[in-house]
């Protein structure tokens, strides 16, 4: 791999807090390193800032290897910035070249509202799972293991929407909102699995009905969130929510 | 004050389950009374969090990101061991008890490992009934994989995102207690402070990271789960926010810290490539199942990996060790690959790297899948891509993590990997109910001492997490709480709690009006680069006691030199890094000591003035079998105890691999 340094402008939402307007502001980074990664980048920037007295920018970043989902930056109009299925902490500089301009703005939502500069508010995801994410076993409850034989592609499928790591880069790109991947990884993942079988109903119907109430958009089918989604969790999930909350209502009597 | 351990009296084997029968219980009427803080909600928090809850204790749990389901257990990629003998290959408890202390090269608590072992069968039962998707075979059931340090496959795993499905399944029985009313959530919130009254844990004061609001929380009980300290080496594998603080608080209030020298370096990361890197990336130990590690065997051997003939390469693990070949447990494997790159057979640009290499496993699975289909006169391309696909599956989402950060693609070239810090073993000082030496104060998973002695084997991690927090402490607990059920909520107007309040407020205004020069994370760097080079993969006295030195001056120009910009009553990240790295920068000092203190080797300290003649680590077991376990004194002052360990059913010997 060629390695090389550039000089980039950036453009950040910086705010305050919540209450206060925000606004893009420009600043010059210089002698980035095409190993660097994209949050590395911005750790250079933040050191610049601290010492030329001013404050540095805010953002979410934890784990920097692409499972936590803390990290959520909307880089030149696209959730997570360029590349396919990948975090901003797993965006490296050489997607990037000398003299490139790089917007960075927060996830832009209704339900994400925004508590300073890159900072935004997911706890709607916690609250849409605390409605009914779950399969209700308390501890001790359970069975042998090995004593729910489960057709290796259900198990699959499952395995391959509970890959979602909760970031809201879905919701972010989605021009009306939509939670519905989030909420049709999860409602999938148990629908696909026989442990998930006795809640299956309620649990499609309480969490979009929380969905709604945190003020998240409906599906248009423009498939968006696939494309952008990091985890690359598919859009037929979503076909699998409409199909499951159809006939959770026709069949259950009022919750 | 002499530990005591509270180990059961009875036979190894019976001794939990005897616990289990006579310990006291807290009738339901009474649990809805008493209230339990949890601080952090990784595997261990989370767990212990949502069971408590189930048992019908008021919990408040708290973490410091945006959501429990982000706590750094959820990076862990390889899987979990369980004593299930599922694969008939001779497994038990006992042997996973026996690997478990034989892995940690005999520093581990014979009892508690027991305990582990026992219930370790239980937790992949509660994961699988939450929904976790384990893989599996064709006939439905489950799969599983072998790890370092075993010569068992009891790893049940979910491709490489095994942590990532245990936190979401821990973490949805958490958010179902939050929902039911059992457990209040504080998100975003850090834990800076224990309070203590009557030398009893009371509570905690902890800040609301958006608001920067100190708040008062009291509790009959105060559990830490809040990790491990890796990110003392400023380099680790940890995630950026893991931190000491929670632990390092306790330890100040009369918590004593255990074996603080105990660090794992993990054999297989992606290596440093430059003065930028803000972290190190694992590959998982499961790599090492079917990746065969080498270094060439002619020195500065520039070539492409690809065009080194075989025998020009040297298989260094297979080598030195033929029995367990490139499965030896970690500090085993990261002290050999130390030792090419030392002498000069490293590869990459640093020369700090040794090759992972996958061309083998990629042809073995690529004719096993043509024999499947009865394909016999297929080209050695075809073979190929057929165990390319094979390795995908079981690998994929590695590999695809190594490409994305170096931008190489490692099913065409050898991936280079090297040591880097992974997981703490030593942590604050618990007894078999898993209680510190302050009262009412509790500690799980990483951030406790217990299981793994000097060296933790791979998909262990796991395991203890969610067994204290699952299957230990909601009965040990209860043995405290019984006694306390004639306690009423303290008010948080109590003056032990104003008086810590106000202790926090002022050490957060000295840190904001020191105004300095220097950044927060330039410290970190600095204090990272002491722990490594004198206090990381190997040691010895005269480094020892020269970190110690430079740790201490760097504290002192810490806290005259440091600026940290911004309000104390606001969002404010510097603020909370700096808290976070005076800590660290405390408990470096007390690393090394520990260090110095045990002069001999086990597991992951090594000490150079002890090793055997083919450069293994030398224990000195007559000196030095016990858990040191320090007693904060004030200002850069410890004094040591010690438990004494015995091992009644795993006699130590020279671990051997061969």
């Amino acid at each position: 791999m060629e390695h090389y340094h550039m000089n980039l402008t950036l453009k950040v939402w910086r705010q305050k807090n919540s209450k206060e307007q925000g606004k893009l502001e420009t600043y010059q980074v210089k002698d980035i390193s095409s190993e660097m990664s994209f949050l590395e980048m911005f750790d250079v920037l933040n050191e610049q800032l601290i010492v030329e007295g001013k404050e540095p920018i805010a953002f979410d970043h934890d784990c920097r290897e692409g499972i936590c989902g803390m990290c959520s930056m909307y880089i030149n109009g696209q959730a997570h910035g360029p590349w396919q299925q990948n975090t901003t902490c797993q965006l490296h500089m050489r997607a990037f070249k000398d003299g490139d301009t790089i917007t960075v703005e927060p996830w832009r939502s209704k339900a994400f509202p925004v508590l300073k500069d890159l900072v935004v508010n997911r706890s709607a995801f916690d609250r849409i799972i605390q409605a009914g994410g779950y399969i209700s076993v308390n501890t001790g409850n359970a069975v042998d293991a090995n004593a729910i034989p489960i057709d290796k592609k259900d198990a699959d499928d499952a395995f391959m929407a509970a890959a979602c790591i909760g970031c809201g880069a879905c919701v972010a790109t989605c021009k009306n909102g939509s939670a519905m991947l989030f909420v049709g990884a999860k409602v999938s993942q148990l629908a696909l699995l026989p442990q998930g079988g006795p809640e299956r109903e309620s649990r499609v119907l309480n969490m979009v009905a929380q969905m709604d109430k945190e003020g998240f958009g409906n599906c248009t089918n423009t498939y968006a969130c696939e494309a952008e989604c990091p985890k690359g969790i598919s859009v037929s999930n979503i076909a699998r929510l409409n199909s499951e909350y159809l006939k959770a209502g026709l069949t259950t009597e009022t919750k | 004050m002499a530990l005591d351990a509270k180990i059961p009296h009875g036979e190894m084997d019976k001794k939990w389950t005897d616990y289990k029968g006579h310990v006291k219980l807290v009738n339901p009427a009474n649990k809805r009374k008493l209230e339990v803080i949890v601080v952090g909600t990784g595997l261990a928090g989370a767990s212990a969090a949502a069971s408590l809850g189930e048992l019908g204790y008021k919990v408040k749990a708290f973490c410091f990101q945006d959501s429990p389901r982000r706590a750094h257990s959820i990076a862990a990629q390889g899987g979990i061991n369980a004593a299930k003998n599922y694969q008939n290959d001779g497994d038990s408890v006992f042997r996973l008890f026996y690997d478990t202390v034989k892995g940690g090269d005999y520093r581990a608590r014979e009892a508690n490992v027991h305990r582990l072992a026992e219930v370790s069968t239980a937790i992949i039962d509660q994961c699988v009934a939450q929904g976790v998707p384990f893989a599996r075979e064709y006939g439905g059931l489950l799969s599983n994989r072998s790890f370092g340090g075993t010569q068992v496959q009891r790893t049940f795993y979910a491709a490489g995102q095994t942590g990532q499905q245990l936190l979401l399944g821990a973490y949805s029985a958490l958010e179902r207690q939050v929902a039911l009313g059992n457990v209040k959530m504080y998100t975003r919130h850090e834990m800076l402070d224990v309070v203590k009254i009557d030398d009893k844990a009371r509570g905690i004061i902890a800040r609301d990271l958006v608001s920067g609001e100190l708040e008062s929380h009291f509790g009959h009980a105060v559990l830490l789960c809040s990790g491990g300290y890796g990110n003392v080496f400023y380099l680790s594998t940890n995630a950026m926010g893991s931190n000491v603080t929670a632990a390092w608080k306790a330890h100040k209030k009369g918590a004593f810290f255990g074996n603080p020298c105990f660090t794992q370096i993990h054999p297989t990361c992606i290596p440093v490539s430059g003065d930028h890197q803000s972290k190190l990336t694992l590959m998982s130990e499961s790599l090492r199942n079917d990746g065969r590690i080498w270094v060439p065997l002619k020195k500065g051997d520039n070539r492409n990996p690809k065009d080194i003939p075989e025998n020009e390469r040297d298989y260094y693990l297979e080598r030195r060790y033929p029995a367990f070949g490139n499965l030896v447990p970690r500090d085993v494997a990261s002290r050999a690959a130390k030792e090419r790159c030392d002498e000069g057979y490293g590869v990459g640009t640093t020369k700090m790297a040794v090759y992972l290499d996958y061309k083998d496993a990629i042809i073995r699975y690529g004719k096993i899948e043509a024999g499947k289909a009865g394909n016999d006169n297929i080209s050695h391309e075809e073979i190929v891509a057929l165990g390319k696909k094979v390795v995908e599956e079981k690998y994929g989402n590695l590999f695809e993590m190594y490409e994305k950060i170096t931008g190489e693609n490692p099913y065409e070239t050898p991936m280079r990997i090297y040591p880097a810090v992974h997981y703490t073993m030593g942590g604050l000082w618990v007894d078999y109910e898993l209680q510190t030496t302050v009262k009412g104060l509790y500690a799980l998973g990483e951030a406790n001492f217990s299981d793994h002695g000097a060296n933790r084997l791979g998909a262990s991690a796991l395991m203890q997490g969610l067994a204290d927090g699952y299957f230990v402490i909601p009965y040990t607990l209860g043995n405290y709480l019984a006694d306390e059920i004639h306690t009423t909520s303290i008010s948080t107007d109590h003056p032990a709690f104003a008086e810590t309040k106000q202790a926090v407020t002022d050490r957060l205004n000295t840190l904001m009006n020191i105004k300095g020069t220097q950044t927060v994370e330039s410290f970190h760097k600095r204090l990272g680069k002491i722990i490594w080079d004198k206090c990381g993969m190997a040691r010895n006295e005269q480094g020892l006691k020269q970190a110690i030195e430079e740790v201490r001056a760097l504290k002192k120009e810490f806290w005259s030199d440091v600026r940290i910009p911004g309000e104390v009553n606001a969002f404010n990240l510097e603020l909370d890094k700096a808290g976070r790295v005076a800590d660290l920068i405390e408990l470096g000092e007390l690393m090394c000591l520990d260090a110095l203190n045990r002069n001999e080797s086990c597991g992951g300290h090594f000490r150079e003035e002890s090793q055997t003649e083919d450069g293994e680590a030398k224990r000195d077991d007559e000196n030095y079998a016990y858990v040191a376990a320090w007693e904060n004194k004030g200002e850069s002052s410890w004094e040591l105890h010690k438990e004494a360990l015995n091992f009644e059913i795993v006699k130590p010997t020279q671990r051997s691999y061969k």
